[in-house]
Order: C-alpha cells, then structure tokens, then sequence
C-alpha cells in the first residue's frame, strides 16, 4: 500500500522522508509526557526513559563526528 | 512539496513571530530553570520548623483554636486563607493579609503551626528574595495582570514559530539526513542545522510547555470567569443583608467536616476565608482534592456558609478549570519525580539554543532578497541558506 502510493506520489515520499523521524520523535515524547500523569511507580520510569529519547537523539547527532 | 508562495508565507511567519518573542522566551526559559527546582531549592534553603514527632494516632487539633491563635496575635489583620503544608505533614499554614479584599503586600504574613498540638512553629512575611524575583518576571514580568497577559501573548507568537517552523523545516531538509550537522561549511550552516535538528527532535515537548504555559497566564480570568458565572445564583438569597463580621463567623472545624461529608473519597487542601475578591463573601470555600494521581490534579469546591455552617455547594469545577488544572504539571514537570525535573531542565538547555540559534542566524543572515532563497529552494539546491559557500554546479 506504502509503496505503491510512494510510487505514484514523489512528493508524498518526500515528505515521509523528511517527517518520519519527527514524527517518531513526537510519538513518544507524547507518550513520555502522558505516562507520568497516568500513575506512579512503572509510569514515572517510562516517562524518564521517552523523555530521555529525544535528549539523546540531540546529543548522538550533535556530538557525532563529521563524517565525509 | 510547498509551492514557493507557501513556503514564502510559513517562512514570514516563522521569522515574525519568532522574532517578538525570542527575547521574552529567553528570559522565561532562563527564569523557568531554577523555577523546575523550586520544591528543592526552597527545602534546602528553608530552615522551616517540623510538626512535633508524636504517635501517628494523636487526633487533629482543633482548626478554630489555630485561627483564633492567628488573630490575637495580628488583630489588626484578616485571616484570609488557611492550607495544609504539602512538604511538611502535619502542619498547617494561616495566610494573613490587610483585609478580605484589600492588597497590601507589606502587611502579608504566613504562620505555620502544628496541626496536631496546635503550636506555632514559625512565621514569615513574604520578601523578595531570588526565587520570587524569578516567579515573578516568569508569570508577570512584575506587572500583574497585563504582564501576564502580555507573557501568554509572546507564548501565543512561540506557538506559532514553532508551528511555522516545523512547516519549513520541510523543505529545508528535503536534500539532507535528519540529523546532519555539516561541520565543513561556515559557522553559520552548521548553526542553521542544530537550529533545525534540536527545534525539530524537542518539538513536542517545547509545544506542549508553551501551550501550558499560555494556558496558565489565562489563570485569573478564567477563575473570574468561574466566580463570575457561580457566585451570582448563590448570593442572591443574601441581597439586602448585611456581610457578616469576623466574629460572626462560624467554625472552620465544622465547615471542614462538611466538606469531608460531601466529598468523603477527596482530601482537603485549603480552607478561603470570606473574601469578595479571591471567593465568596459569604462563604468558607474549602478546595478539596481527588487522590489519585490524575484526581489530585482536580479541585473541587466546597461552599460552606461561614454563619450557618449549612453545606451550599460541592460541585466539580467547568471543563476550563479543569484544563487549566490538567495544563499546570505540563508545564512546571513536577509529576514524575526528581528524574522527571531534570529531563524537565535539559529540555529547557536545548530550547534556549533554539532561540539563541534562531536568533544568531536572523543577525548573521545574509543580504539577498528572500525571493532568492525560495528560488534556490524550488530549484531543488541543497539548502537556500548556505548557497553562498556551495559551489552551484
């Protein structure tokens, strides 16, 4: 179904391209935000981790080494 | 992906709205970082005496005998508010103030006594110290009420850029990785590329705390809002009578157990004292809570006549309270722990390079017309920005 679409549309494949990640990103950042409000404990934690990710993609790729 | 007019406008209104409000944003993200701390800063800083250590079964002591405590020592003063200490169990706090709806902040007092034995622990006047010097330039730039509002309108303009930046983020990215930083053009691409990687991988989170935010700088008048539509239907049985005098009000104790009565699975936060301005002048609000941890986040009022003792109201605030109440923990990150506080901060770093960068590629831009830059965007170059260090094939 993807494929097919991506095929008859470049310019939709486009923007999966470039929004894809983001769109991750924002995923669980939704779910970190939420989580901790929901309950304690184990909720607290998956908040910590979701949270974290978004930290980490920022320090991984701004710290990241000039490669070619 | 845009036609160059779109792209042209969304860019417009990235630059704009950016723009105006780069430099409150700073100062709220910089003032907002010890604000995450405050509950810690405070315990460390404070020297706030505990309740006596007694066995957990000791009964409560008797609340009036703790108002009337308060207001032989400060006759001259109005008992506005009473509150259970949050971080210290088993104490209870009295706010005192110039009057029921007079403002004199020289005359503010907070007493805090030991529920249990009755005794006064400490007392303190509100001073401007460093955290309340940051509270007030983050909530309203010691302006009050149109400070606030103002501040809710820069964020309203955040919103936007953040809005109208992940629109461009688009096609500026069209031809790189997510995530590429080219550290072998000029200072100003590689600038332009964290701009665009921590704007977009922080998006959500820097959206939902400006959303809140704006939410929370809406706090006065919508509690206005809410006073104004409830208040009216519950006074008019009093027109015409007089406004009860101190001495004629009725007992804390027995409106706090009415409220327990009406609510009984809620806890009790704070007893409102008869006030025209802050509650009802003809009533002992007492604001409970649920106990859970999404129900503590929701309040719930408890009109208790302050002669009568008779029970008026107990009813669940309108759904706009209700999400300025939900919008609160979004932005302040107090509800998942220590953890929760810190991410809170590093989060707020990344947002302050954001606007640093922002701003940092707004003075360094480059002379040509922005009609140039959409050119070279359409035409598919690599990014519209840096055409100056790329060779053009």
């Amino acid at each position: 179904m993807r494929t097919t679409e991506a095929a008859a549309s470049p310019r939709r494949s486009t923007a999966w391209r470039v929004f894809r990640i983001p769109a991750l990103l924002a995923a669980v950042s939704i779910f970190g935000l939420i989580s901790a409000l929901l309950g304690d404990g184990i909720w607290n934690g998956l908040s910590w981790v979701a949270l974290g990710v978004p930290l980490l993609v920022v320090a991984y790729f701004s710290l990241k080494r000039a490669s070619g | 992906m845009l036609k160059s007019r779109t792209i042209r406008s969304w860019y417009w209104v990235h630059k704009w709205s950016s723009l105006v409000c780069t430099v409150f944003l700073l100062m709220l993200c910089l003032t907002g970082l010890p604000l995450i701390f405050r509950d810690e800063i405070d315990a460390a800083f404070g020297h706030d005496a505990p309740a006596a250590e007694l066995p957990e079964s000791t009964p409560d002591a008797s609340l009036d005998r703790i108002v009337a405590e308060g207001r032989q020592r400060y006759p001259q003063e109005y008992v506005r508010s009473l509150f259970w200490d949050e971080d210290r169990p088993h104490v209870v706090n009295l706010f005192l103030a110039a009057g029921p709806d007079t403002d004199d902040p020289a005359r503010n007092r907070f007493m805090a006594f030991d529920a249990r034995t009755a005794q006064l622990l400490d007392e303190h006047q509100p001073s401007l110290d460093f955290m309340s010097v940051m509270l007030r330039l983050h909530e309203e730039l010691f302006l009050d009420l149109p400070g606030e509002l103002f501040l809710g309108l820069m964020g309203l303009l955040f919103v936007a850029s953040i809005v109208s930046g992940v629109v461009v983020y688009g096609p500026f990215m069209r031809k790189l990785e997510f995530g590429t930083v080219r550290r072998d053009k000029s200072r100003r691409v590689r600038w332009l590329d964290l701009h665009n990687l921590l704007g977009i991988a922080t998006l959500l989170w820097t959206l939902v705390v400006g959303a809140t935010g704006v939410m929370n700088t809406l706090a006065t008048p919508l509690f206005g809002l809410w006073r104004a539509q409830a208040l009216p239907v519950l006074l008019a049985q009093y027109r015409g009578k007089p406004m009860p005098e101190v001495a004629q009000f009725g007992s804390v104790d027995q409106a706090v157990a009415s409220a327990r009565q009406a609510l009984p699975g809620n806890e009790i936060g704070s007893v409102v004292f008869p006030t025209a301005r802050f509650g009802s002048p003809r009533h002992y609000i007492i604001w409970t809570r649920g106990q859970t941890p999404v129900t503590s986040r929701l309040f719930t009022p408890v009109l208790v006549d302050v002669q009568t003792n008779a029970l008026t109201q107990a009813q669940g605030l309108p759904w706009y309270l209700r999400a300025l109440e939900v919008s609160r923990p979004l932005h302040f990150g107090d509800y998942g722990g220590l953890p929760l506080k810190i991410i809170w901060a590093l989060l707020d770093v990344v947002a302050i390079e954001v606007l640093g960068s922002g701003l940092y590629l707004w003075l360094a831009r480059r002379k040509s017309p922005i009609e140039a830059r959409i050119a070279e965007i359409e035409r598919g170059e690599v990014n519209a920005f840096e055409t100056a260090q790329v060779p053009t094939p």
